[in-house]
């Protein structure tokens, strides 16, 4: 059998059973990568020999432990602006060459404690700024359904990895959808946790008061798994919350029956494809026939959610991206005239376009004359969507909304225009304003490309949300089949 | 609307960037268009409202005043681009 095919709830029963090893599986993913990821380019670094030595030890402690943890053995992928000790960290940035991480991001401590075996690094928009992955320096990653089109982003290595049979899970994170976007554009489960369950700590920040780490799975019982190993309260991220989580695998099992789910009428506005509205509304008749709820809601300030964003994120951005600065690390410009002109020019040369569009984007919303007309204005936006969540919340336990409004579109497609780019994280973008849990899961396919569905949470009831679509992902029985020629 | 190249030049060096002609007409164009759809924001009334910094309420976040275990010199220098002993190293000030 073709154990890079796994799901994690599986191997991890295989290597517990003692019908495989962790060596065995790792070698299998690592032959995988070999053999398609010259076509998908989802990874810009694999650690072979640390994966192998990881794995090694996985099997000696498989062979004593009697109940390990889940993860134990289990190769997993990890977004590349997520700091992994001894092992480059890019960003997918020029500005970041030949960084090393002297240290390992507080996520990366909790999977490797689990025994998870880390294998690589995946591509990235660079600095996370993007919806396509076509932002890396690096290079374009195909989506594994269709390589002419792009795996969404900013996550896009991630997700493509995990299609492509290559990560048993991985790791992104999401600061306006970057986990789910690219989740749903490749038919796999993404989850955006509550802001503060997961330490920031070892994540490269882009905009930290969105910025969320969580997983991406070839199952809801798998993100359950894998967001029970990176919760909890972390003292060297001042943001992450002194929170005793629940059992999460165990709230699989409540299914839906009772539970009343919202559908804001904002999020299948304009732009919204007739595929992607007929796919929902099939599930909505699933959510109905298995005994839950539905109806249809306004929460009229979400028309703001897009722009407030495009304030917000890129203030953040260029508060955050000052420190890329060529003196303590990564990329410095050779002949400068003075400290002032080798920032300069260390950082004409190190940034991408977007990521230079950006900061010039949020130096001029913080910009004297213009801070409260867009920064301060777009808080209060942000203080608006807040309380129309919890409204809704009153009324309804969950709210459901296509996660994107188009299938995955194809490279190139969207790369001169911005604003256009902007428009696919519609829908996302206002669970990362108000800091809930949402999360994106396979529902369908729409002329071969896969369609996915957004669940989104009250805050820190991420119970709910997962019970709710591992009763849907039962019925659905979605497959991950993407065709790879190897 | 539009930016004029001088607010995209004043820009750019608050944010030390150094853009070429090139990118000073893009940006100009293109932060205009960006900015055109944010202003939306602007329609809303918002005279009674507070605005939002964090999504969730977290303030004065303490920790005891004692040395943990935090990188050494050499780990801290091994990225850097140019060190005199244990510093960074810069150009001229």
């Amino acid at each position: 059998m073709d154990l890079y095919k796994l799901n994690i709830e599986q191997a991890s029963a295989k290597l517990r059973a003692k019908e495989i090893t962790s060596v065995e599986l790792t070698k299998s993913i690592l032959d995988r990568i070999e053999k398609i990821d010259g076509q998908v380019k989802a990874f810009l670094f694999v650690d072979k020999e640390g994966a192998l030595a990881q794995a090694k030890e996985a099997d000696k402690r498989l062979a004593t432990e009697k109940d390990g943890p889940i993860l134990l053995g289990v190769p997993v992928a990890v977004k590349d602006n997520i700091c992994t000790h001894g092992v480059p960290t890019t960003c997918a940035s020029k500005i970041l060459n030949g960084f090393v991480p002297p240290y390992d991001a507080t996520v990366i401590t909790a999977l490797k404690g689990e025994g998870a075996v880390v294998i690589g690094k995946t591509n990235l928009d660079e600095f996370a700024m993007g919806s396509s992955t076509e932002n890396s320096e690096k290079q374009v990653t195909g989506n594994p359904w269709d390589l002419k089109r792009v795996p969404g982003g900013s996550s896009g290595g991630s997700a493509a990895s995990v299609a492509a049979d290559e990560a048993i899970g991985a790791i992104g994170s999401d600061t306006g959808g970057s986990i789910r976007q690219p989740a749903s554009f490749c038919g796999v489960v993404g989850l955006k946790p509550t802001y503060g369950l997961v330490s920031r700590y070892g994540l490269v920040a882009f905009a930290s008061s969105l910025d969320q780490i969580g997983p991406l799975t070839k199952s809801v019982t798998d993100a359950a798994i894998m967001l029970q190993a990176i919760c909890g309260h972390d003292t060297s991220d001042s943001t992450s919350l002194d929170y005793q989580p629940p059992n999460y695998l165990d709230s699989l099992k409540n299914g839906i029956k009772g539970l009343k789910f919202g559908i804001p009428k904002e999020l299948f506005g304009e732009g919204c494809q007739d595929e992607i509205r007929d796919s929902i509304q099939d599930t909505i008749k699933l959510i109905e026939s298995l005994g839950g709820e539905v109806a249809e809601t306004s929460l009229p300030t979400f028309e703001y959610a897009l722009p407030a964003y495009y304030i917000i994120a890129p203030a953040e951005a260029s508060s955050n991206l000052s420190r890329f600065d060529g003196v303590r690390y990564g990329h410095r410009a050779k002949d400068a005239a003075g400290m002032i002109d080798s920032y300069k020019k260390t950082r004409a040369e190190g940034f991408g376009s977007e990521v230079k569009r950006r900061i010039m984007l949020g130096t001029y919303a913080l910009s004297a004359g213009y801070y409260d007309a867009y920064y301060g204005q777009a808080q209060k936006v942000r203080t608006l969507i807040i309380k129309e969540f919890a409204d809704a919340f009153e009324k309804f336990d969950l709210l459901i909304s296509p996660t994107t409004p188009t299938t995955a579109f194809e490279i190139g497609a969207k790369t001169d225009d911005p604003l256009q780019m902007y428009l696919s994280d519609v829908c996302t973008i206002p669970s990362n304003l108000a800091g809930i849990p949402a999360i994106s899961i396979p529902v369908g396919l729409s002329r071969g490309l896969p369609v996915g569905l957004q669940i989104m949470g009250k805050h820190f009831d991420e119970s709910t949300m997962l019970s709710a679509a591992r009763a849907l992902e039962k019925e659905v029985d979605f497959k991950i089949t993407p065709e790879l020629a190897g | 609307m539009s930016i004029s190249k001088e607010e995209v030049e004043h820009i750019a060096l608050l944010a030390r960037l150094e853009l070429s002609e090139t990118e000073k007409e893009l940006f100009a164009r293109q932060l205009g268009q960006i900015l055109e759809h944010a202003g939306k924001i602007e329609e809303l009334d918002t005279k009674d409202v507070e605005p939002t910094a964090h999504a969730l309420p977290v303030v004065n976040v303490f920790r005891q005043d004692k040395v943990g275990k935090e990188l050494d010199v050499e780990e801290a220098l091994a990225n850097a681009p140019d060190r005199e002993d244990d510093s960074f190293g810069v150009p001229k000030i």
